[in-house]
C-alpha cells in the first residue's frame, strides 16, 4: 500500500524523501503512541513508510491495547455478573458474615468474614515474610561471598517455581504438625491477647489462619526477596564508600546507606507480595478448615478467604444466581489486589521524586 | 593530631592484576602532598590504600607497609574500621548521605563512633562546618537534606563530615574535578587552611591545582600498557614544576606526555 503511494513520485521526491525520511521517522519513533504525529509524515510528505515498521508498530500497539482491554473486560464481567446477585441478596452484602447460597431463591451472603480471614492470613504471611526476606536480601547483597550469593539467589528464586498445590500439601501434612506445638505455646502464654486466643478449629490438625499464614509467608519469600535484592544492589557505591571512609562497620554501612536507599523498594516489594498473598488460592483451600462459627479475631481460627471460598465451591456451581454470589466475592478480591498493587507502585514513584 | 605517613615498598593488586609496583614515599605532618599522573597510573589506588579503602573491592589486596607515625596500619592486629576513623577521605563526587539533614551528615562519623550527646554533636557540627567554610551558608537550614546544596557546597559538606571526627590525615581523591572554578577555588583555599591542622594528601588531574596547593608533589606513571603503575619521583612542588629530576616528569608537566 505504501509502495503504491510512493511510486508516482519517482526521481524528484527521492531527495525529499531522503530528508524527511530521517526527519520524519526518528521523532515519530520517539512518540509512537501519539496518533497525529505518526500519521503526519505519511499524509503530508508522502514519506516512505516501510512495511516492517508498520507491521511492528501494529503488533506492539496491539499487544499493549490487548492487556488494557483484557483487564477492562474482566472487571466488566465481574460487575455484570455481580450486580444482579447483590440485588437478590437478602442480607447486607458488605457487613453480613453469613454465607448461604444453596437456595438460589433465598441468597444470604456477605463478604465481611471472607475479607477478615483474607486480610488476617495475608498479615500473618507478611509478618513472617517481610523480616525474613529483608534478611535474605541483605545477606545476598552485603554479606554472602559472591561465589555463594549467586547459587543461593538462584535457590530462592526456585522457591517461586514450586507450584502452590505442593505448598498446600506440604503445609498441611508436614508443616502443620510441626507448627502445632508452637501454636499451642503461643496460645498458652499469649492467649490473653485476642489474636492468640483459642480458635474455633482444633489447633492439632492445624487448619488455622496461623498455619496458612506461615505457608503463605514462605511462598512470598522469593517475591519480596528478589525485588528487594535488586534494589539493595543498586545502592550507589559512592554512598557505601562514603560511609566506609567514615569508619562505618558493615552493619553501619547497611544502616546508613543501603536501608535508607532501598526502603521504598522494599516496601513496594512487600506490597506486591501482599497482592499475591490476597489472591493465593489452592494452598489455602487445602490448608484452611472451615468452621461452623465465624472468624473471632484469633489467628488460631479457621475460615475461608475470598479465593479459597470460591475454589472450594466451584464444583457445585449450578445456578447462575448462586454463582453470582461468588463472583461478587471475586470482584471484591479483584479490587482489593488492585488497590494494594497500586499503593505499592505509588510508594515507589513517590520516593523517586524525593531522591 | 596530624601524623606523618611513611609508605614502604607498597605493591597493590586487583585480584591477579598488579596495579601499583613498589611505591615508597613519606608525607610529613601538616603539609599537602599532591599525587599527579595520567589516568590509570594508580595514584587513586595508592591514595585508597592509605586508609585501607582499597581492600573493600572484592579481590583487592595490598603488600607492603603504610606507617602512620611509625604504626603499620596493615599490621594484622589493626582494625581497618579504626584506621578509617583516623584517616578521613573526601571523594571525587560529593557523596553526602541523601536521606540525612546537613547537620546529621556532618556528625555521621561521630554518631558511628558512639557520640550521642546532642549539645556536643551540635558543637562539633558548627565547628566542622566553620572549618569547611560552609557555616554561614547553611546555618539557617541545618535540618534540610544535604542533597539540596550545590555541588561545591556538597563537597565542602563532605569535607566537614570528614574533619568532624578530627582525623589524623585527610585524603582527597580529585575533590574538585566535579566542581566549577569558583567552588574549586573555595576548596583550594580551604585546603590551605586545613593544612595547619591536618596532614593532607590530594590526588588531582589539574597540575595548576597541584602547584597552587601542595608542598610536595608525587608523579606517578605507567611503565607501559598492561604494566603496573609506579612512582616516578616525589619532591618539593617547586622543584617538580621547575626542575624535575626525571625526564618523564618534565614531559608530563610540560604537556609533552607520550
Amino acid at each position: 500500500m505504501s509502495e503504491s503511494s510512493a511510486t508516482p513520485t519517482p526521481a524528484g521526491a527521492s531527495v525529499d524523501s531522503g530528508n524527511t525520511g530521517v526527519g520524519g521517522r526518528v521523532p515519530s519513533a520517539d512518540t509512537t503512541p501519539e496518533g497525529p504525529i505518526s500519521a503526519q509524515p505519511v499524509t503530508g510528505n508522502k514519506t516512505k513508510v516501510r512495511p516492517g515498521d508498520r507491521i511492528f508498530r501494529g503488533l506492539t500497539t496491539g499487544s499493549g491495547v490487548l492487556v488494557v482491554v483484557l483487564i477492562g473486560l474482566i472487571g466488566l464481567f465481574l460487575l455484570v455478573q455481580a450486580i444482579p446477585s447483590i440485588g437478590l441478596d437478602q442480607v447486607n452484602f458488605l457487613t453480613s458474615r453469613e454465607w448461604s447460597t444453596n437456595d438460589p431463591a433465598n441468597l444470604r451472603f456477605g463478604i465481611l468474614d471472607l475479607l477478615l480471614v483474607t486480610v488476617a492470613t495475608s498479615v500473618v504471611a507478611l509478618v513472617i515474610a517481610m523480616p525474613v526476606s529483608l534478611g535474605i536480601a541483605l545477606f545476598l547483597t552485603q554479606y554472602a561471598p559472591p561465589k555463594l550469593a549467586r547459587p543461593f539467589a538462584y535457590a530462592v528464586d526456585l522457591l517461586a517455581a514450586v507450584p502452590s498445590i505442593i505448598f498446600g500439601l506440604w503445609g498441611l501434612y508436614v508443616l502443620a504438625p510441626q507448627l502445632a506445638p508452637i501454636a499451642s505455646w503461643l496460645n498458652d502464654t499469649l492467649g490473653f491477647i485476642p489474636i492468640f486466643a483459642d480458635g474455633n478449629v482444633s489447633s492439632e490438625i492445624g487448619g488455622t489462619i496461623f498455619t496458612a499464614g506461615v505457608v503463605l509467608g514462605i511462598m512470598l519469600l522469593p517475591i519480596i526477596t528478589s525485588l528487594t535484592r535488586e534494589v539493595f544492589q543498586r545502592t550507589p557505591v559512592a554512598q557505601i564508600e562514603g560511609a566506609l571512609a567514615l569508619g562505618a562497620t558493615r552493619w553501619e554501612v547497611i544502616r546508613t546507606t543501603v536501608l535508607p536507599f532501598g526502603k521504598a523498594g522494599y516496601i513496594s516489594a512487600s506490597m506486591l507480595g501482599l497482592g499475591r498473598a490476597l489472591g493465593e488460592t489452592i494452598a489455602l483451600t487445602i490448608i484452611l478448615l472451615a468452621p461452623s462459627t465465624t472468624f473471632g479475631g484469633s489467628i488460631f481460627d479457621g475460615g475461608a478467604t475470598f479465593a479459597s471460598k470460591i475454589a472450594s465451591a466451584s464444583s457445585e456451581f449450578n445456578d447462575p444466581r448462586s454463582v453470582g454470589a461468588y463472583i461478587t466475592a471475586g470482584l471484591v478480591l479483584f479490587l482489593l489486589t488492585f488497590l494494594v498493587n497500586f499503593a505499592g507502585r505509588a510508594i515507589v514513584s513517590g520516593k523517586k521524586e524525593y531522591r | 593530631m596530624a601524623k606523618r605517613i611513611d609508605v614502604k615498598d607498597l605493591n597493590i593488586y586487583y585480584g591477579k592484576f598488579h596495579a601499583v609496583d613498589g611505591v615508597t614515599l613519606s608525607v610529613p605532618p601538616r603539609s599537602v602532598t599532591a599525587f599527579i599522573g595520567p589516568s590509570g597510573c594508580g595514584k587513586s589506588t595508592v591514595l585508597r590504600s592509605l586508609n585501607r579503602m582499597h581492600e573493600v573491592i572484592p579481590g583487592a589486596r595490598v603488600e607492603g607497609d603504610v606507617l602512620l607515625d611509625g604504626q603499620n596500619i596493615y599490621a594484622s592486629a589493626v582494625d581497618p574500621v579504626q584506621v578509617r576513623r583516623t584517616i578521613g577521605m573526601v571523594f571525587q563526587r560529593p557523596n553526602p548521605f541523601p536521606t540525612m539533614s546537613i547537620r546529621d551528615n556532618v556528625v555521621a562519623g561521630l554518631k558511628l563512633a558512639g557520640v550521642r550527646n546532642k549539645s556536643q554533636l551540635d558543637e562539633v557540627a558548627e565547628r566542622a562546618l566553620r572549618g569547611a567554610n560552609l557555616w554561614n551558608e547553611v546555618k539557617d537550614r541545618l535540618n534540610r537534606p544535604g542533597g539540596g546544596l550545590s555541588g561545591g557546597q556538597q563537597q565542602r559538606l563532605c569535607i566537614a563530615r570528614a574533619i568532624a571526627v578530627r582525623p589524623d590525615v585527610l585524603l582527597m581523591d580529585e575533590p574538585c574535578s566535579a566542581l566549577d572554578p569558583i567552588s574549586t577555588l573555595a576548596i583550594e583555599d580551604l585546603i590551605t587552611e586545613l593544612k595547619k591542622d591536618y596532614t593532607i594528601v590530594i590526588v588531582t588531574h589539574n597540575m595548576q591545582q597541584a602547584a597552587r596547593v601542595s608542598d610536595q608533589t608525587a608523579f606517578f606513571n605507567l611503565a607501559g600498557v598492561g604494566q603496573p603503575g609506579r612512582l616516578v619521583e616525589i619532591d618539593d612542588t617547586e622543584k617538580i614544576f621547575s626542575n624535575p629530576t626525571q625526564k618523564a616528569t618534565e614531559d608530563y608537566i610540560s604537556g609533552r606526555f607520550g
